[in-house]
């Protein structure tokens, strides 16, 4: 894949790049570590003000694309610009970006104050200011009453504000966050990303929030960037990369998908025992098709797709369900129904054309 | 869990090691110290504090305890300046070779001390390899005679042996700082000067502590380097030490010199560790 033919990467703005300024532009960014090639081809635009997420399995890359904006690691080829200024070799402590990491890093022979007023010492400001700005942010992140303790001494969530605080108050231009919530109880994670989101609506600065969990992404992000062994898959709104995935990879990544492998041929799409009219040139075809875009019995929509099938497996998920139908000619489809349906045997299946969306194969990477 | 017999079995030898190897020598050097010795040489168990007062009297005693401890403050303080050095080089930018370097410092360790000192001793010595280089160079006329036999010789020699005992703790508590803490500093605009300063070096503190108290302790107690290359003014302590238990045949004072040193010894290692205690954050 070439960057070229990412709907929403440089050449194709997305609608938040365009109603914002670009803060940070990232032109062909390649890394390698000795032979391994860990990142190919990076074009990427983020906005002033923008939450971006860069989603990714483990070993993507996502890590790295983090550390080369931070300034940690430096790419091997390719530019890095933050509005006029090009980051190039520039070392972390010269660039406006600050980090959460992921296990906080706080430092452990300060106290939560001294660690939040850490960033502001070393950039000598007087000391009245270095006072006020260290106790506004630790009251933005409800942390006042611990200021005097030292972090071994709090819990991972208040560790996770102390750093966030550690970092804010430096007023910088951009906010990384490399998988900050991943330490901490699903609970806890929860409540975090509702606070972590409108912290940075509060605070207006850019987010790049790192993270392997495609729930999290959806939730927080303005934007996705959906990273696959080093390259960019797609970047776009959690509801664009839900409803519109570009790659069979995009589809089965972000929540559950059917994908329907067929030919077109003379304006019809056949997949298996399914067919459907449609104007595609002839050759094979894959399309995805959201679980909860397939209904049940028949409602007798017109111009739906229709199936019979067999239940193989229903599986209980809180307020809908996931049900395995296996159609004809072997073909098995998904399907999310409401909790709750009593179910024959032998169901009827209906779907609308238009929701089948086409993507392209993701070719087997190393 | 374990059985009875199990516990003894493994109890038992330690504890009765120490007592016969260490508490049993100690408590007779302590009776020792407080016993005296005839004008016919034989040794009188006559409780008394003459030992103790005469070391307190008798300038030779305090004298030479004190050069010995100022000695072996500056064997730390050089170690230190060495080893410290060495130890970050080696933890933060030694890179493939570190395993390498670090078998380099500990190799010397290997090899006897006697070997060393007795190397020094032909490089400082009036016609050793130093004086003849510096002779031969005609940037001398005369040899040096401060290099051998003089407190410069001892404390030289000394900071070279124990040089790698104070690296290696410091070596260890480097190794120990979460490299992510560097990176944070590095973040929040600290430039690698500032980053050494405050999260570094204060977070290897107790790594300093362990290896100056190893340098100063060891060098305290030492008596062949000064034996060797000390001369009359590179004496220290333990060298009398010596002597009152061999040819001046004065035990009992000998024991109460050793016990002053040991107590000096453990109130030095006990507060030692509580600054240890202190400083360490994990």
């Amino acid at each position: 894949m070439t960057s070229s033919t990412i709907p929403t990467s440089a050449a194709a703005p997305s609608e938040q790049a365009t109603e914002r300024p670009t803060l940070l532009s990232i032109r062909n960014v390649a890394k390698a570590f000795g032979r391994n090639v860990v990142l190919r081809n990076i074009s990427l635009e983020i906005a002033e003000g923008e939450f971006l997420t860069i989603l990714g399995e483990s070993g993507s890359g996502k890590t790295t694309l983090l550390r080369i904006i931070a300034g940690f690691e430096s790419a091997t080829s390719g530019e890095l610009w933050m509005g006029a200024e090009r980051l190039g070799n520039q070392p972390p402590y010269r660039r406006r970006v600050n980090t959460v990491f992921q296990h906080y890093a706080l430092f452990p022979h300060l106290t939560v104050e001294q660690n939040v007023a850490y960033g502001l010492r070393v950039a000598k400001r007087p000391e009245a200011e270095i006072n006020q700005r260290v106790a506004e942010s630790l009251d933005k992140v409800k942390m006042t009453a611990h200021a005097k303790t030292k972090p071994s001494k709090i819990s991972g969530g208040q560790q996770q504000r102390v750093a966030l605080a550690r970092a804010l108050v430096n007023r910088p231009r951009m906010l990384l966050l490399d998988e900050p919530l991943s330490a901490l109880d699903a609970n806890l994670r929860r409540q975090m990303q509702v606070e972590l989101k409108s912290l940075q609506r509060e605070v207006g600065i850019a987010f790049v929030f790192v993270t392997h969990d495609q729930e999290e992404a959806m939730v927080m992000s303005d934007r996705i960037a959906l990273l696959r062994s080093g390259e960019l898959e797609q970047v776009a709104t959690p509801r664009e990369i839900y409803s519109r995935p570009v790659t069979a990879y995009v589809a089965q990544f972000i929540g559950h998908t059917n994908l329907l492998e067929g030919s077109a041929q003379g304006g019809v799409v056949r997949c298996g025992t399914l067919s459907w009219p449609a104007s595609l040139p002839d050759g094979p075809v894959l399309f995805s098709l959201r679980p909860e875009h397939v209904r049940l019995g028949g409602a007798a929509a017109s111009g739906a797709v229709r199936a019979r099938g067999r239940v193989l497996h229903q599986a209980f998920h809180g307020a809908t369900e996931l049900i395995r139908v296996q159609c004809a000619g072997g073909l098995v489809l998904v399907v999310r129904t409401a909790s709750g349906s009593a179910l024959q045997n032998e169901v009827e299946l209906e779907f609308s054309a238009s929701d089948a969306v086409l993507v392209r194969e993701s070719p087997e990477r190393i | 869990m374990f059985s009875r017999a199990y516990k003894t079995a493994v109890t038992v030898p330690p504890l009765a090691w120490v007592a016969v190897f260490l508490l049993v020598p100690y408590l007779l050097m302590f009776c020792y110290s407080f016993w005296a010795v005839s004008p016919a040489q034989t040794i009188v168990h006559a409780w008394n504090f003459a030992n103790y007062e005469e070391l307190l009297q008798k300038p030779v005693y305090w004298q030479t305890l004190l050069r010995s401890m100022w000695i072996a403050a500056r064997v730390m303080l050089f170690s230190l300046l060495l080893g410290y050095p060495l130890a970050y080089f080696l933890s933060f930018y030694a890179g493939k070779r570190k395993d390498l370097l670090y078998q380099m410092v500990i190799i010397p360790l290997w090899v006897s001390y006697l070997v060393r000192a007795y190397a020094w001793k032909t490089i400082l010595g009036a016609d050793g390899v130093l004086n003849t280089s510096l002779q031969y160079a005609h940037l001398i006329s005369h040899p040096l005679d401060f290099l051998l036999y003089s407190p410069f010789a001892v404390v030289l020699t000394l900071t070279h042996i124990y040089t790698p005992f104070a690296f290696l703790p410091i070596y260890a508590a480097l190794e120990h700082i979460p490299r992510n803490l560097v990176e944070a500093s590095h973040d929040l605009g600290a430039t690698p000067a500032q980053t050494f300063w405050k999260v570094i070096f204060p977070l290897s503190i107790p790594g300093v502590l362990a290896g100056a108290t190893f340098a100063f302790v060891l060098s305290l107690g030492d008596f062949l380097a000064p034996l060797l290359l000390g001369g009359p003014s590179g004496i220290m302590i333990s060298n009398i030490v010596v002597s009152l238990f061999g040819a001046a045949y004065n035990w009992p004072l000998g024991a109460a010199i050793s016990l002053a040193m040991l107590v000096l010894v453990v109130s030095l290692l006990y507060f030692s560790e509580r600054l240890e205690k202190k400083w360490s954050f994990s």
